[in-house]
């Protein structure tokens, strides 16, 4: 029993982070009908955003401290962050060691920003051609992201650390009444799920409860119509844009402490992400979110030694297993309308 | 001759010719020259060149005729290429059972992923694809370790049983691989004056190879089947309606191109025989789709010109480093020099990608048929202009009359 | 009995029920209409016919066969050839193309893998194929792109492609829908052309009037999912019942 809590537990975070990029996914190919494959690419620009405010929160600057000696017998040099001396050496620790949460207000214009530079110069000019065309410009414009970030950050996967309040794990065990130590969870973990659970429920809110979000719904559902009634709804599909590229680029900003982050994570993941779409239905929001944590969820559990034993390999294969199986019996995903995509 | 119309005959000898002669028309400059890097006729880019020309000519036979577009091919290369080092380590080092089995595995395999795939179409087909590549290229990391030899790839050792043929060579080596006793690594030089041709056994066989396939590729284009493969690409509601299933002509079709794929593979194996989980990736899956779309998807050249080009400015690009740049542009100011350098910079050496994913974006938004349209356009527009002249000429002349 | 026999077909989607008891029965080598208003269920019941729409009840029998839940190909192997309301051709073929390809299909079945034979060197296809061409008025246009065709010509040619494989039965789709009059006038005599020389079954599907009592021997008259009356144009052209079922519309 307390195996199976903690795989749960396991699949949660990535579950939440095959959820939010899905989210973004099928935001775009429901608003805009464009397969984008630089989705994961955004996810990776996001968690660069991470690495980035840490490196400049911890841009200092040297002053010799003459009281202390290193080993060669010299004045010690000592290094002092600009943040420091401007907060005091307190506060400005404290402000570095927050740098990922922190990331989260850095990011969000820099993801709309690049968001909205992507719809206007290119996918816009897609949106008539064939998917094929769609896939193939938005995978070049993948493998450009990724080399620039390789460019600028080498190809080493780069530690970002989460706050040290976050450091350590939860005894989830105690908490249930099983032994200590039988569940024990990260954290951060925990603090990302909340997160995705925040973003995802904020993402539905928006849509649910605002105007924009019911034009965009309906023009999701119909687009010719809603373009009839007079509303200018390409505008409104370019702030969508902006927002799926955010919800993607947050994803990344928080799952830096999790997996650090490298210039091929945006692939790694992206491929992943698809076939959660592909699972949750292509164009269903809930699909998408649902799907995501169950494929978490469920690679969590195949990755287990019991598992294992009985079917070797299968940790490797189960998302491509279940989609699989999902694409042959029931095309149109768990929750996915009729006619989407399909011919 | 050959069952080819004219046009495609000559399209075919041109090939020939440019395949045959690879050696001299790859090696322009003499190799003291500054500009000896752009030689590309030695023979290891050569092989790659044709080989990746043929698995470009077998994907284009799905995706240039079928319009399904494959995000799993790699894995046919994979295999076939495992298949190959199998073959060499469990039977001889003739090449030639190696790359038969290769492009039967392969075929097989294409006919289970291909038979499933094919079931879905537009972007489910790609997905489809992809996962089973992936899974391929998962497995191969992990329990099919015995197979593949996991992540360090498989290779000859000196105890390979080889029923037909020694473990080791006298010497104590791993024997070479052969074509009925002609090593595929021999190469003959030969030298004129500064340049140094290079003639590789290894190259002669892919390329040979590579002519047959593309012949076949040409009577594929032009067969009924092909055109039958067309109509499914332009209009399978007409075709379904015509009493034509269109299921068993695109399987057919992939399963023709996952052949070649094998046959890239086994080739590859067989000029280096080793075959490692890093060809079935998605990414090589990716690559042969950019190869295609760069030169020029549906057309007989595009995929060889793609493969070409794509192998040819990898090779080159990424052997371009800072100090190249700097004797490059060594005749500018210093100050100019260094910001040229520094802007270049990121697009070579190791930045090669970023260029290649730049060079394909803009291919797909501005050139959707790729190289062989920008030839073509090109084309038009001297024509256009002569035939301007000329109608300018005779304006020009009716007055006078 | 007829070629094509319906037979208490009943079909509901939800609480809609777009077809309800439908009787049917088109004679061999006559031209049979089916008309009626917006939303009589004319669509679902050409669904039907073809056999891409199971109906809940009833049945739907070609020349003694059900055609119920039979894929496209085994349709048109049976022997119906359907025209779509927007011509379906291939448009990134040529016209001659266009035009072998039901040829092939007609001679080598579902499937054949005539791989390594030159499509040019099938004398027998070409020759058919430009045939056909040539009566179509077609013959110059044969190595055009058949996507660059006047929407006329593409019916025009779809029609063609659709007799090339001698069907006992062609189905029409609103043929003339969006064309010009000019179009249109010329695909009525095409298809009276058709009728006078070949021993084929029409079924149109079509609310144009003006192609209607020009083509049809026998209408059927459908509103909201049911036949109201079927008889000679002649006797339609006056009857209450359908003077009411339309006017009832426009009301």
């Amino acid at each position: 029993m307390d195996a199976i809590i903690l795989q749960i537990l396991n699949g949660l975070d990535k579950g939440s982070a095959y959820a939010l990029i899905a989210l973004g996914l099928t935001l775009i190919f429901g608003t805009l009908g464009v397969v984008n494959f630089a989705h994961g690419a955004l996810f990776m620009i996001g968690a660069f955003c991470a690495v980035t405010l840490q490196r400049i929160l911890n841009i200092s600057f040297e002053t010799i401290d003459p009281t202390r000696t290193d080993f060669l017998g010299n004045p010690m040099k000592v290094k002092t962050t600009y943040v420091e001396t401007w907060f005091g050496p307190e506060v400005g620790a404290s402000i570095i060691d927050w740098a990922v949460p922190l990331a989260i207000l850095f990011s969000i214009p820099i993801m709309i920003g690049i968001g909205f530079i992507m719809e206007r110069g290119l996918i816009k000019h897609f949106y008539k051609r064939p998917h094929a065309d769609q896939i193939l410009v938005t995978f070049g414009l993948a493998i450009v992201l990724q080399e620039v970030i390789k460019f600028f950050y080498g190809a080493n996967p780069i530690p970002t650390g989460a706050p040290d309040v976050f450091k350590g794990s939860f005894d989830f065990g105690m908490l249930l009444g099983f032994e200590a130590n039988a569940i024990i969870y990260p954290y951060w973990r925990l603090v990302y799920f909340a997160f995705a659970a925040v973003i995802i429920g904020a993402v539905f809110s928006f849509l649910q409860f605002t105007t924009f979000g019911m034009v965009v719904r309906a023009g999701m559902a119909d687009r010719e119509t809603v373009g009839l009634l007079g509303i200018n709804i390409d505008k409104r599909f370019t702030i969508m844009f902006g927002i799926a590229a955010a919800v993607a680029g947050l994803a990344g900003v928080m799952y830096a402490p999790i997996n650090s982050p490298n210039y091929h994570m945006g692939m790694d993941f992206l491929v992943l992400s698809f076939v959660v779409v592909v699972v949750g239905g292509m164009g269903s929001l809930p699909g998408a979110v649902l799907a995501g944590f169950l494929l978490g969820i469920l690679e969590s559990f195949a990755s287990m030694n019991e598992i294992k034993s009985i079917i070797p390999g299968i940790d490797q294969i189960i998302i491509y297993l279940v989609a699989i199986i999902i694409l042959l019996t029931r095309p149109r995903g768990l929750m996915g309308r009729k006619g989407v995509m399909e011919d | 001759m050959l069952g080819l119309n004219k046009k495609d005959l000559s399209l075919l000898l041109i090939v020939a010719f440019l395949a045959l002669c690879a050696p001299f028309i790859l090696n322009p400059f003499p190799s003291d020259s500054s500009l000896a890097q752009f030689n590309a006729g030695y023979p290891d880019l050569m092989q790659r060149f044709v080989i990746f020309g043929i698995f470009a000519i077998g994907f284009n036979i799905l995706f240039g005729l079928t319009g399904y577009l494959s995000f799993g091919h790699a894995a046919f290369l994979g295999v076939g290429s495992y298949s190959a080092v199998w073959m060499f380590k469990l039977l001889s080092m003739n090449v030639v059972p190696a790359i038969v089995l290769s492009v039967i595995v392969a075929g097989l395999f294409s006919v289970v992923i291909g038979f499933v795939s094919l079931r879905r179409s537009g972007i489910y087909f790609s997905i489809l694809t992809l996962a089973f590549a992936q899974m391929s290229f998962n497995l191969a990391y992990s329990v099919l370790t015995p197979i593949t030899n996991g992540e360090t790839g498989l290779q000859l050792t000196l105890d390979d049983p080889r029923i037909l043929g020694a473990s080791r060579t006298e010497s104590g080596g791993i024997p070479v691989t052969n074509f009925f006793g002609l090593d595929m690594r021999d190469t003959y030089e030969m030298v004129v004056g500064p340049w140094a041709f290079q003639f590789n056994n290894g190259y002669y066989l892919c390329a040979i190879l590579m002519l047959i396939s593309f012949y076949l590729a040409i009577r594929i284009f032009r067969s009924p089947f092909g055109m039958m493969l067309r109509a499914i690409k332009s209009n399978n509601t007409r075709m379904t309606y015509t009493g034509l299933n269109a299921r068993p002509y695109t399987l057919a079709a992939f399963v023709i191109s996952g052949m070649y794929a094998g046959l890239a593979g086994g080739l590859l194996a067989s000029m280096d025989p080793l075959a490692g989980a890093e060809r079935m990736q998605w990414t090589a899956s990716g690559e042969v789709v950019l190869m295609t779309i760069l030169g020029g998807a549906g057309t007989l050249i595009g995929p060889v010109l793609g493969a070409g080009f794509i192998k040819y400015f990898e090779n080159i690009f990424s052997k371009i480093n800072d100090g190249v740049l700097h004797t490059w542009f060594g005749f500018m100011p210093d100050g100019l020099e260094d910001l040229v350098v520094t802007l270049v910079h990121p697009f070579v050496g190791k930045g090669w990608h970023l260029t290649l994913g730049l060079v394909f974006m803009l291919v797909v938004i501005f050139l959707p048929g790729g190289l062989v349209e920008g030839g073509q356009r090109i084309g038009r527009l001297f024509r256009r202009k002569k035939s301007g002249d000329e109608a300018k000429k005779s304006t020009q002349s009716t007055p006078a009359e | 009995m007829g070629i094509l026999e319906v037979k208490n077909v009943n079909k509901r989607f939800g609480g809609l029920q777009a077809l309800g008891d439908v009787n049917l029965s088109v004679a061999e080598n006559s031209v049979h209409a089916i008309i009626g208003p917006n939303g009589a269920g004319k669509s679902t019941l050409l669904n039907v016919l073809i056999g891409k729409l199971i109906p809940d009840t009833g049945s739907v029998m070609f020349n003694g066969q059900s055609v119920l839940g039979r894929k496209p190909f085994e349709i048109n192997q049976m022997g119906i050839s359907r025209v779509f309301q927007t011509p379906e051709i291939f448009g990134d073929l040529t016209v001659l193309e266009n035009m072998m390809i039901p040829i092939f299909a007609k001679r080598d079945g579902v499937f054949r893998m005539h791989a390594f034979e030159n499509s040019e060197n099938e004398k027998e296809i070409v020759e058919q194929a430009e045939h056909m061409l040539e009566s179509l008025n077609m013959a110059d246009a044969r190595h055009d792109h058949s996507a660059s065709m006047s929407r006329g010509n593409k019916r025009r040619l779809e029609i063609g492609m659709c007799l090339a494989q001698s069907p006992r039965l062609l189905l029409l789709d609103e043929p003339t829908a969006g064309m010009a009059r000019a179009d249109t006038n010329n695909t009525i005599d095409l298809l009276k052309q058709i009728k006078d020389e070949r021993d084929i079954t029409i079924a149109i599907i079509e609310h144009d009037m003006h192609v209607v009592f020009s083509l049809a021997e026998r209408i059927t008259v459908l509103a909201q999912g049911t036949p109201l009356v079927e008889d000679t144009p002649e006797n339609i052209k006056g009857h209450p019942k359908v003077r009411e079922a339309y006017l009832g519309e426009h009301a």
